[in-house]
């Protein structure tokens, strides 16, 4: 089948077929194999951040001037027209009239959706609210794919808050495409939502629930960990009872499978002790380089520059 | 010797009456199908005894013939709900109602950070029916509701 991402949006990993994500990873690879820095001279990418980011916003950015392309938009929507009660529609469809493609943050769920009827220019969504964020997917995949050597078929333990955490639901439903089989490792009252598992469950895919790292961690090939927030608990007492049970540190890792990478999205905050950085199994931070190529990928496709 | 039958809610000459309407989802309906303004005779039923469902809610419209796509969103609320189009005391037509692919504009979201209820803006649910259970999921924000959970929604 043949891949072709023209003029298409990125919002939601479930409108990703397993052929489009292999496409997106493929050219990632290839584009930090071999840089490209004329691909998309003459473009010009609208960088919307309605919300601060840094990870995102920064490597949205320099992937387009990476290959050539310029970058105009805001990181402060303080500055903008939203200010004085513009609507994302108007500000979208005006953005849309000055630039080739526009990559977009905001704090509203579907807010990426909304903006894609504004605009026929290609929308890639950098997180809308706590809904999705499929280029943190896709460059999560990727990672997966590079330090394995493949997807399919892999052990993957999933750590923290996974009731509210947009990535580790994303990254559930992408997996549901490479048979994978998943460990969600949780408090009881952060587990994965109900219509995660449903989809899990009508798609075949292992998947078990358990509440301690320990319980898992030397079966797995990925470790991957999220934050826990503490403003999600009403009860501070139990969120400070809870907050370490789920930290890393290099001790577990004692008799893990030698090809165990530990993955996360950032920012870290004390879920990952500093002595794990220097093991062989932390890629946390080639994980976040990878969100460059994975994004330059995106663009050259949605802009038909690669296929 | 057969028991007289009675009527429990009375009769109407023209209009609609929607039967098999899951208990406790009338007045839910009143509000979907805008009655608290038609200015002709609106008789509700809570409650009543049903062979098939054992307690069943029904609404008599007098003088208002429903249309399908009205029929269609009560659909969402009570999908077994069955629709009797009445003349002169007599049912001349009479229909289930059908669980629509997407419902547009008439449900509010039920999620507050939906920019759906922060822009003015219609919403637009998509409507699956799993084993005997409704569930909306949401364009925008991708949440999926159970029936039970819509509160609120456009008239």
């Amino acid at each position: 089948m043949t891949v072709n991402l023209t003029g298409r949006d990125i919002i939601s990993i479930p409108e990703l077929s397993r052929e489009e994500i292999l496409a997106v990873l493929k050219n990632a690879r290839s584009l930090k194999k071999e840089p490209q820095p004329k691909l998309l001279e003459n473009y010009v990418m609208g960088s919307c951040f309605y919300e601060p980011s840094t990870r995102t916003r920064l490597s949205f950015e320099t992937a387009m001037q990476r290959l050539g392309g310029r970058v105009v938009g805001f990181a402060d929507p303080a500055i903008t027209s939203t200010k004085k009660g513009e609507t994302l529609y108007d500000s979208t469809r005006i953005i849309g009239q000055y630039v080739d493609v526009i990559a977009m943050r905001h704090p509203l769920d579907g807010s990426a959706r909304r903006a894609s009827e504004a605009t026929d220019k290609p929308i890639l969504n950098g997180g809308d609210g706590s809904n999705q964020h499929p280029t943190q997917t896709l460059l999560d995949l990727f990672t997966i794919d590079e330090c394995q050597k493949k997807i399919d078929g892999l052990d993957i333990a999933l750590v923290g808050d996974l009731k509210y955490g947009r990535t580790t639901h994303s990254l559930a439903q992408a997996l549901t495409h490479f048979n994978a089989h998943l460990y969600f490792v949780a408090p009881d009252s952060l587990q994965m939502p109900e219509y995660i598992c449903e989809e899990l469950k009508n798609k075949n895919i292992k998947f078990s629930v358990h509440e301690k790292i320990e319980d898992v961690i030397n079966k797995v090939d990925i470790l991957y960990m999220t934050r826990i927030q503490g403003e999600r608990f009403a009860d501070q007492l139990e969120y400070q009872k809870i907050k370490n049970i789920f930290v890393l540190n290099s001790q577990m890792l004692e008799s893990v499978r030698p090809n165990l990478k530990v993955l996360h999205p950032l920012p870290r905050v004390g879920e990952i002790t500093p002595d794990v950085d220097t093991t062989k199994y932390a890629y946390y931070f080639e994980q976040a380089e990878n969100g460059l190529y994975v994004r330059q990928a995106l663009l050259a496709m949605v802009l038909g520059k690669l296929k | 010797m057969n028991k007289p039958k009675q009527l429990l809610v009375s009769a109407i000459q023209h209009g609609t009456v929607i039967d098999h309407v899951e208990a406790g989802m009338a007045t839910k309906l009143l509000g979907v199908l805008n009655l608290s303004n038609h200015k002709k005779i609106v008789t509700l039923g809570l409650n009543l005894p049903s062979q098939y469902m054992g307690l069943k809610d029904l609404i008599k419209i007098e003088d208002k013939e429903l249309t399908k796509k009205e029929a269609n969103k009560i659909a969402i609320f009570s999908p077994q709900a069955s629709i009797n189009i009445i003349k002169d005391y007599e049912i001349t037509k009479k229909f289930d109602v059908t669980l629509p692919d997407n419902i547009q504009s008439l449900i509010i979201c039920p999620n507050q950070k939906c920019i759906t209820n922060n822009e003015n803006m219609e919403s637009d649910f998509k409507v699956y029916n799993l084993n005997k259970q409704v569930k909306l999921q949401c364009k925008y924000c991708e949440k999926i509701f159970l029936q039970s959970e819509i509160n609120n929604y456009h008239a």
